[in-house]
């Protein structure tokens, strides 16, 4: 997936950096860091100045930087079922001080490499080296430690000296794994109450305050009255937690720009999702899930607003001259469906890749775009979370954008993490099947944890999604 | 002659909770209309104020889901999926109406399976409890949500549910959770008399009864049971945990080893009665203030969420009926049982109290391994 990378995703990347610096430096001089869901309004923690880490973000982060897997066994350990969604377990492990680190030798100081590690050598015309053993060389350079499970408290309980220093040291050196301890959480469960149970955990576990913001489940596409007065209330009710928090006023002023930076950044996220509706698209929608971290961890930061400007107009360029970042002419054009598998995001693209499948349309983006001018119409945007809303709401966001993005197939993840995004799914297939006449194809995976995802599964299911789609369009020709 | 009376009474709840179909055909055969309630903490009040039957839906140990798969994946719960599944394949047919509440993360998506499924067929009714339900706004939320639920049995019944229609039904429901009440400490006292096996069908009965009837009954079991000389138990005696264990064919297990339930912390049995509702003033504000002076529940908020004020209730529990440990069930793909399982753990651990945790689901027909692990924390205790 080697490609160019424009000036919008640089800083993009940079806005991400700065966030999870600014949080680690505010916790070394002693300021309040907290913890919050993904969809919990982050206006109202903007408008105290809050540092404030997104644990849903960072598990994404470790699945992908592929420590899901050890981390998710480290919350089994500690007595959470492998039924529980994967982010939840990585965090929660994260919560009570587990760290995957690098193997290191206390004797010398040295990170003890694995040998099954690394990429394949290879030679000046870009041949395989192959080994004595018949096994393909490793180059060295490319070479990693061997990981393993380390635990804060145990190193901080260590006597000062060379073993506490090494295993400190050896925590692995990315940003979701260097990630400071929460003094507070914010949790707002309109994507799951899973949620409620996850950051009542970390509240637990790490002794610190909870500030709860609770959207039940709608069952209309229009939210009540009743319903924001309920929402609304809570924003006051957080408000007030929040004074007694910080020992501060809440700050009319920054909360407005707040908000307004949280709009800006909305509708830029919007329109970059719409430039997926060209044919071809000037890139692939998995890159929107990696920009998602920006619209999670940055949206009330005017630099997020900024830097999603800025990919705006790259890709009005990239348009303008016919370019697109997807490394492979563009044959059918697919939304996918659900959070991706973060830990195979390779594996998952490797046979879209052979087919000529772009993905060109994700749930995520409508699912992110939280567009109001007031209050109420905050507490309405936040109502709609990909998983608080009904059938009908759910259908209409999705065909909405199969239409306007022109798919020609739909990709659902049945995703074992996630409960209430994958619970209507089947009828969601009947549906666009029915609707729009395009194929749809189910594979079986994990947002987090690699173990529950079957690559051949997913290769048989997308070479049948593919034959679906060439019938389709061979129907539409004759 | 007691023993006689509290065996017959008991052979009765065992025989409804065994055939509720038997019931809703009787209901119907009486003219009345018959409403489905989903797990969890539905105001089955309400419905009994409209003149109707409310009848639990939670699961069954017959089926085997198959139809439902057009609808779920894998990865839920059975108690949802049967219920789909009864709804799919004619079982609950004569269902004049379904209530389904969203608490949990199966339910929240099987809400709009059930509606969709059902279209044209049976009115689905949505309740979304509030987890922020003790402040006003809260109260003020369920009472919203609650006048929803209303309005829609009042179009099935076709009877306005009046204030006093209401409060009376508050009370028949109060003197039932009381009889209930009174009647799982009595069990727990009598193992002798009250099997674990029988001890289910008792609660289980009150789900698929009119609860006037069902109480009648009980308040007559309860009075034999009080009369009885006190049980010098050789057995051991444990609490149950979980959301649901009344498969019969588990609990023999448990009176095969004489292991009885001096209480339980389930979401089937005692949970829900654990408070009542005011018998006076404004009617509904009482059933909103009911749901929320629910409390230890894993289901729900707790806003004192730094402690471990549920796995601390649940320890005084065992101590308070002195039960020797916990059977925690374990219903598969339970999530929000799963996530307070660490913390129920730590407090159990924490107090000396010994525990298993045994996976149950609603599709198992071999106990095997449950009953070596049975029997094998029988001896430890």
């Amino acid at each position: 997936m080697a490609k160019e990378v424009s000036p919008g995703v640089l800083a993009l990347r940079k806005v991400v950096e700065d966030v999870y610096a600014d949080a680690r430096v505010a916790k070394k001089e002693g300021k309040l860091v907290g913890w919050s869901s993904s969809k919990f309004p982050c206006e109202l923690a903007e408008a105290f100045g809050l540092n404030v880490m997104y644990p849903e973000n960072q598990a994404a982060g470790i699945a992908a930087n592929r420590d899901g897997e050890i981390m998710c066994k480290a919350a089994e350990d500690l007595g959470f079922d492998n039924d529980i969604c994967g982010y939840t377990r990585i965090s929660l492990a994260y919560a009570a001080g587990k760290r995957a680190s690098r193997k290191v030798d206390l004797e010398t100081g040295e990170y003890v490499i694995n040998p099954n590690s690394g990429k394949p050598l290879k030679d000046e015309n870009g041949k395989v080296v192959m080994g004595e053993d018949g096994k393909p060389v490793k180059d060295p350079k490319t070479m990693q430690p061997y990981t393993v499970l380390d635990d804060i408290h145990e190193i901080e309980a260590l006597p000062d000296g060379r073993e506490k220093d090494l295993r400190r040291a050896a925590i692995k050196p990315y940003r979701q794994m260097q990630m400071p301890q929460p003094d507070f959480v914010l949790c707002c469960n309109n994507i799951c109450n899973c949620m409620t149970k996850w950051y009542e955990n970390i509240a637990r576990m790490c002794n610190v305050p909870l500030i709860m913001i609770d959207i039940p489940y709608n069952n209309t596409v229009e939210v009540h009255d009743t319903n924001v007065a309920y929402v609304r209330a809570q924003f006051d009710h957080a408000i007030k937690q929040l004074e007694e928090l910080t020992g501060k006023k809440f700050d009319e002023k920054k909360f407005e720009e707040a908000c307004a930076n949280a709009n800006r950044t909305a509708s830029a996220w919007l329109r970059v999702c719409d430039y997926l509706q060209y044919k071809p698209a000037p890139y692939s929608g998995f890159d929107l899930f990696n920009h998602m971290a920006d619209v999670v961890t940055a949206r009330g930061r005017v630099q997020a607003a900024e830097a999603f400007e800025q990919l705006e107009k790259d890709l009005a360029e990239a348009v303008k001259t016919g370019k697109s970042t997807t490394p492979f002419p563009e044959k059918y054009r697919v939304m996918f469906e659900g959070i991706p598998c973060w830990p195979k995001l390779p594996n998952l693209f490797k046979p879209l890749k052979e087919h000529g499948v772009n993905v060109t349309a994700v749930v995520y983006a409508p699912a992110f775009g939280f567009v109001y001018n007031n209050m109420d119409e905050m507490v309405r945007a936040y109502y709609k979370a990909p998983n608080s809303v009904c059938i009908e709401q759910g259908v209409s966001w999705r065909e909405g954008i199969c239409k306007d993005n022109k798919v020609d197939g739909v990709l659902v993840h049945y995703n074992r993490s996630c409960k209430p995004w994958s619970g209507y799914m089947a009828e969601m297939q009947r549906r666009f099947t029915e609707d729009l006449g395009i194929p749809c194809a189910g594979f079986d995976g994990d947002q987090a944890d690699p173990r529950n995802f079957n690559e051949a599964q997913y290769e048989t299911r997308v070479q049948g999604l593919v034959e679906a789609m060439e019938a389709n369009a061979e129907n539409k020709e004759g | 002659m007691s023993m006689e009376k509290i065996e017959s009474l008991l052979k009765e709840f065992a025989e409804i909770s065994e055939h509720p179909h038997r019931q809703i055909e009787a209901f119907k055969a009486e003219g009345k209309k018959v409403i489905g309630v989903l797990p969890y903490y539905a105001p089955e009040e309400l419905v009994y104020a409209a003149g109707m039957v409310p009848m639990g839906i939670w699961g069954s140990n017959k089926k085997t889901i198959s139809m439902a798969k057009e609808y779920c994946a894998t990865f839920y719960c059975t108690i949802a999926q049967l219920a789909l599944e009864m709804l799919l394949d004619g079982t609950l047919d004569d269902l004049d109406g379904l209530i389904t509440p969203t608490i949990c993360d199966t339910l929240r998506p099987m809400s709009q399976n059930f509606r969709v499924a059902m279209k044209d067929k049976l009115p689905c009714i949505f309740l979304a409890h509030p987890q922020q339900r003790k402040p006003a706004f809260g109260l003020q939320f369920t009472m919203d949500q609650y006048q929803h639920v209303k309005s829609e049995l009042e179009k099935i019944s076709g009877n306005t549910i009046t204030d006093e229609a209401l409060r009376e039904a508050i009370k028949v429901y109060n003197r039932s959770r009381a009889a209930r009440r009174e009647f799982v400490k009595l069990a727990g006292e009598h193992p002798d008399a009250v099997s674990a096996v029988n001890r289910s069908g008792v609660l289980r009965a009150a789900w698929f009864m009119i609860k006037d009837d069902h109480t009648a009954k009980l308040e007559a079991l309860n009075a034999e049971l009080r009369a009885l000389p006190a049980c010098d138990w050789k057995g051991k005696k444990i609490v149950t945990s979980g959301i649901i264990c009344d498969n019969p064919k588990l609990l023999q297990i448990f009176d095969e080893n004489k292991i009885a339930i001096a209480a339980d912390d389930v979401a089937h049995e005692s949970r829900p009665i654990r408070v009542d509702a005011a018998e006076t003033g404004d009617p509904m504000m009482a059933l909103a203030q009911q749901f929320a002076d629910q409390d230890y529940d894993i289901l729900l908020y707790d806003e004192f969420s730094s402690q471990n004020r549920r796995g601390d209730f649940v320890v005084k529990q065992v101590k308070d009926s002195g039960a020797q440990g916990l059977v925690l069930f374990m219903q598969q793909f339970c999530d929000p049982e799963e996530m307070e399982y660490p913390y129920l753990k730590k407090a159990l651990d924490a107090a000396g109290i010994p525990h298993i945790k045994l996976g149950v689901d609603q599709q198992m027909r071999d106990f095997g391994q449950a009953s070596t692990a049975i029997q094998a924390f029988a001896d430890v205790l």
